[in-house]
């Protein structure tokens, strides 16, 4: 029998080496992917002002002589054309001038704090949102997954009666007016919260301790916010996911194996129904960059949110487009990431384009 | 296909005659719409230490539903509405009940003595746990005084039990051919010896070659380890050489219960009958093939008097009035009026 | 399989209420002008950010206009960007989707490229750029954005099915009949994709109502347009919140969220029509068997 077993093993054993290596060529191609994105998006951000009717540039420099009452200085007016455009030169020219700002990480200078530099503004605003939203996915991820897992393992029951439709009905609602209903009822009928901002103005800002308390106390509701109206989301796709892979039958061999309860939920089921909540999940931490645009304009919270929100309400042209390609790079790295990461989760990936 | 496997039926050694596994009077129904459909209906066995009982039917004969049953795994809407599955434990204790069993109790008794073998190795497996580690699960939750290291060794040791290689214990079980994977799962199931296996079809996704190394495998390891199989498939000439007795079930009731040969060379029921004039024989002179005409009845509504008789070419008046029993017929168990009582 | 799907309760009580708002899309100004009797921008300044009564059902805003006339007004400029953004981004898929689906190949691999670079773009500030150039918006405009902006996934769904379905029996025999290709697409794939194109739809109205209050409220609206997301932007700017007018931003959010509920009713019960492992994981399923097994261990 020995004999005509290692002949049906061989080759099995043969494709071991290639799938190793198809897993690798997965992810160069999804590198090589995420570089013509990282491309196209910095195409697109070339293209955007220069598509739009009117000449950007010109309306930039005039908003700036008007804001701040002097002549441009050469320096700035070049680095305006070289992003907006000049109309003296060719679309390539432009193209290789605006590339070499880029390289300098020049983004420009923003119109309303002129002449703060549009990065400088964004490294600001970057902790605060990054500190709000990504503590808030993660929290709104793991309070929606647990309860869909829950809600999924036991489908059907009492709890998945309620919980289910109700959150249907809450990630349903627009979350602006959630995060207006919150301020109004915590923050100005009972008062527990703050109306606005970031911080206690009063204090220093640093790392001492009522400092970080009033952080504390401004980020609070905020992130409940977030938190309650993005975890209905995970909630139903974890529920659902969870509903179709309890019937797999390697969940049914985990239980005849006579495994607790608890193992066969999280080992078996969970873990495999969580795969595709889980890419969702690595492109809501790319999203985190871009802010909670909606929340941080609702709480006036500085951060990256809104920043863009106030350029786009001055047309702040250079900030907009700095803001932009920012989120548009730090989502399109989350994805990678996210890639990279789900080859480990799921040993069985194969190329899908 | 010409040469015998090694301790069929023939072989007497391989029936010793204690009972493992007493089935009394099972009903399983399907709560589905207003009125529930009747998957099994009164099935009745015994099975002993170390024996092979098939059970043979078409799809929708209530088979599938008697393996979630018997090893207590459905799910909604399935539900078990009557009968007892007495188990006799190997220290020759009192019975217990499976039906009546809380969960924690039977969960004691899963694997350590009542296992199972699916249908598709690959769904069963977890498609993201080592394969090594489904075994050491299951290990170490019926002994934990194992250690990790010695649960991977245990499980490397199961694997070339079946002869698949014990480094492909780390392997995933994608990274497995169909016929490792299926013989892995055999593996998996006598992983904490138990004394009952319960197989699903376990050779259908596997080619004809290989499905001669599992059966023949199968046997040897029952020949080795005593362990009694309940094998559930549609292919009834695979079951006449591998198990010591066959069942047939026609409409969720078994219709005709009996040893292998006698089912063979002298089937009672139209049915099995009509089952067994489907292929063609083995180590015979050909004859005609003859299938069943119709197609298996709906459960939502079953035929009046012998749910057969329909599709049954011997029914005179009566058979769609009264339903036939189960009795003893020359040896076998049959239901149908075609043997009358006292005959 | 129509039948099927009207007969859960979810698919119909999601239906009623979509309905419900489109009937009141169409009728909604028959409605104010004869039922109600109220201009949805006439200032009563007699009652200035009034709470509900009998002359003002909903209460009035800062600007003394009915608040009721004007949700009622504003179903039609928000089902208007719904409907409108939904044919496009669904178009789009569709011309995208189904081609790279059936052709495969070169094609497919030039048309797949371009839905996963729509993927991974982060719509809403490419939104919010591009409608900030565009400076003085109107609804027709932004429900444009958001179709243009929003089809990718929906060209996802559609490339897998066109790929399953070009690759059945009946196709490929006709392919080699040498049926012209855009026959087949159009009178043999695309039929057997209906139900999958009908969902996306409805998905995209309800993006596209989302999207539309979100970018009202951002700022980005016409402002002359009466509009849920309008309304709730109108009472944000006049503090409407810190004035506790609950009256007046209550109504408009309702709405969206009672259709953004409907809608994800209708696609449960579309889940659950094709994947029957959520079916048994009905309530009443569950129930059953629980009383059957009691049932049985009594007896």
């Amino acid at each position: 029998m020995a004999t005509t077993l290692t002949s049906a093993d061989q080759p099995a054993t043969r494709t071991t080496a290639p799938r190793a290596r198809r897993r690798w060529g997965f992810l160069a191609r999804r590198l090589g992917f995420y570089a013509v994105a990282a491309a196209a998006a910095i195409v697109l951000n070339f293209l955007l002002p220069r598509l739009m009717p009117g000449d950007p540039s010109s309306a930039i420099v005039e908003e700036l002589e008007r804001v701040s009452g002097q002549q441009v200085p050469p320096e700035t007016l070049e680095s305006i054309r070289a992003i907006f455009g000049d109309p003296g030169q060719n679309l390539g020219e432009q193209f290789v001038s605006y590339l070499g700002q880029l390289a300098h990480l020049d983004l420009g200078v923003s119109i309303v704090n002129f002449p703060v530099p549009v990065s400088d503004l964004v490294w600001q605003a970057l902790p605060w949102t990054l500190l709000l939203v990504g503590v808030t996915t993660v929290l709104a991820f793991v309070v929606g997954t647990g309860l869909g897992v829950l809600a999924g393992w036991k489908a059907g029951s009492r709890f998945d009666a309620v919980v289910t439709p109700l959150t249907t009905f809450l990630s349903s609602v627009p979350y602006f007016w959630v995060a207006l209903l919150a301020l109004w009822v915590f923050g100005f009928l009972l008062g527990w919260f703050p109306l606005s901002g970031g911080y206690d103005p009063n204090l220093t800002e640093g790392l001492n301790l009522p400092f970080l308390a009033s952080v504390l106390h401004y980020g609070a509701l905020p992130a409940m916010t977030i938190v309650f109206s993005a975890f209905g989301g995970w909630l139903l796709g974890m529920r659902n996911m969870m509903v179709t892979t309890v019937r797999e039958d390697y969940v049914l061999l985990a239980q005849a194996k006579g495994l607790a309860p608890g193992r066969v939920m999280l080992r078996y089921a969970a873990r495999n129904a969580m795969l595709p909540s889980f890419t969702g999940f690595a492109m809501a931490l790319g999203g985190v960059v871009g802010g909670a645009l909606l929340t941080e304009i609702v709480f006036s919270y500085p951060g990256i949110g809104y920043l863009m929100y106030e350029a786009l309400q001055k047309r702040d042209y250079p900030m907009m487009q700095g803001v932009f390609l920012l989120i548009t790079l730090a989502v399109l790295v989350a994805n990678l990431v996210a890639d990279s990461v789900y080859v480990l989760l799921d040993p069985r990936i194969r190329e899908q384009g | 296909m010409t040469e015998t496997l090694p301790g069929t039926a023939t072989d007497p050694a391989a029936a010793p005659r204690d009972v493992v596994l007493d089935v009394r009077g099972l009903d399983v129904e399907y709560a589905t719409g207003d009125d529930p459909v009747r998957a099994c209906v009164d099935v009745s066995f015994t099975l002993h230490r170390g024996e092979i009982l098939g059970v043979a039917g078409e799809s929708g004969s209530g088979k599938s539903t008697l393996i979630t049953a018997l090893t207590r795994l459905q799910r909604p809407p399935a539900v078990t509405s009557a009968g007892q599955l007495l188990y006799h434990p190997r220290d020759g204790g009192p019975p217990v009940d499976l039906v009546t069993l809380s969960g924690r109790e039977l969960r004691r008794l899963r694997w350590t003595t009542l296992s199972i073998v699916l249908q598709s190795a690959m769904d069963a497996l977890n498609p993201v746990m080592r394969v090594g580690a489904q075994f050491v699960d299951a290990l170490r939750t019926h002994d934990r005084r194992l250690d990790k290291g010695a649960a991977w060794e245990r499980a490397a040791e199961l694997l070339g039990m079946v002869g698949v290689s014990a480094d492909r214990a780390r392997a995933y079980p994608h990274e497995l051919s169909g016929g490792m994977r299926q013989r892995a799962s055999i593996a998996l199931a006598l992983a904490c010896r138990p004394d009952l296996v319960v197989m699903d079809e376990p050779t259908t996704a596997v080619d004809v070659v290989m499905q001669r190394q599992i059966l023949a495998q199968v046997l040897r390891l029952r020949r080795e380890l005593g362990f009694a199989v309940v094998f559930v498939t549609h292919d009834l000439s695979l079951l006449l050489e591998l198990a010591d007795r066959v069942a047939i079930m026609y409409a969720g009731r078994i219709v005709e219960l009996g040893t292998s040969a006698s089912l063979y060379a002298e089937p009672r029921h139209p049915y099995t009958r009509g089952l067994r004039d489907s292929f063609p024989p083995l180590r015979a002179p050909l004859r005609r093939l003859t299938g069943i005409t119709g197609s298996p009845p709906d459960l939502r509504r079953p035929p009046s008097g012998c749910p057969f008789h329909p599709r049954c070419g011997q029914r005179f008046d009566g058979c769609d009035e009264r339903l036939p029993v189960l009795r003893d017929i020359g040896g076998n168990d049959v239901a149908c009026h075609l043997y009358p009582e006292g005959s | 399989m129509r039948a099927d799907l009207l007969r859960g309760w979810k698919v119909r009580f999601g239906l009623a209420v979509l309905a419900f708002f489109v009937l009141l899309a169409i009728f909604g100004p028959w409605i104010n002008e004869y039922v109600l009797g109220i201009d949805p921008r006439a200032n009563d300044l007699e009652a200035i950010s009034a709470p509900p009564s009998a002359d003002h059902l909903l209460g009035t805003t800062q600007f003394g206009q009915d608040v009721l006339a004007q949700t009622i007004a504003g179903a039609r400029g928000s089902m208007f960007v719904g409907f409108l953004a939904a044919t496009i981004g669904t178009l789009i898929a569709v011309l995208v989707g189904v081609p790279a689906g059936y052709f495969r190949g070169g094609v497919d691999n030039g048309l797949n490229f371009l839905t996963n670079l729509f993927l991974v773009m982060p719509v809403l500030p490419l939104i919010l750029i591009v409608a900030g150039y565009m400076q003085g918006t109107g609804l027709w405009m932004i429900a444009l954005i958001v179709g243009l902006f929003g089809w990718s996934g929906g060209a996802r769904t559609l490339r897998a099915q066109a790929l399953s379905v070009s690759s059945r029996d009946f196709v490929l025999a006709m392919r080699m009949l040498g049926e012209p290709h855009r026959r087949l697409i159009f009178f043999e794939v695309l039929p057997h994709l209906t139900g999958w194109i009908a969902a996306m739809f409805l998905h995209g109205i309800i993006g596209g109502v989302m999207a539309e209050a979100g970018l009202a409220f951002l700022g980005i609206s016409d402002s002359g347009a009466i509009s849920w997301g309008t309304m709730i932007q109108a009472a944000q700017q006049q503090s409407a919140v810190l004035r506790g007018f609950w009256w007046w931003f209550v109504p408009p959010g309702l709405c969206i969220a009672l259709i953004g509920t409907a809608a994800t009713l209708v696609n449960f019960g579309v889940d659950e029509l094709s994947n029957p492992k959520l079916r048994q994981a009905r309530r009443s399923v569950v129930k059953r068997t629980k009383t059957l097994r009691a049932a049985g261990s009594e007896a």
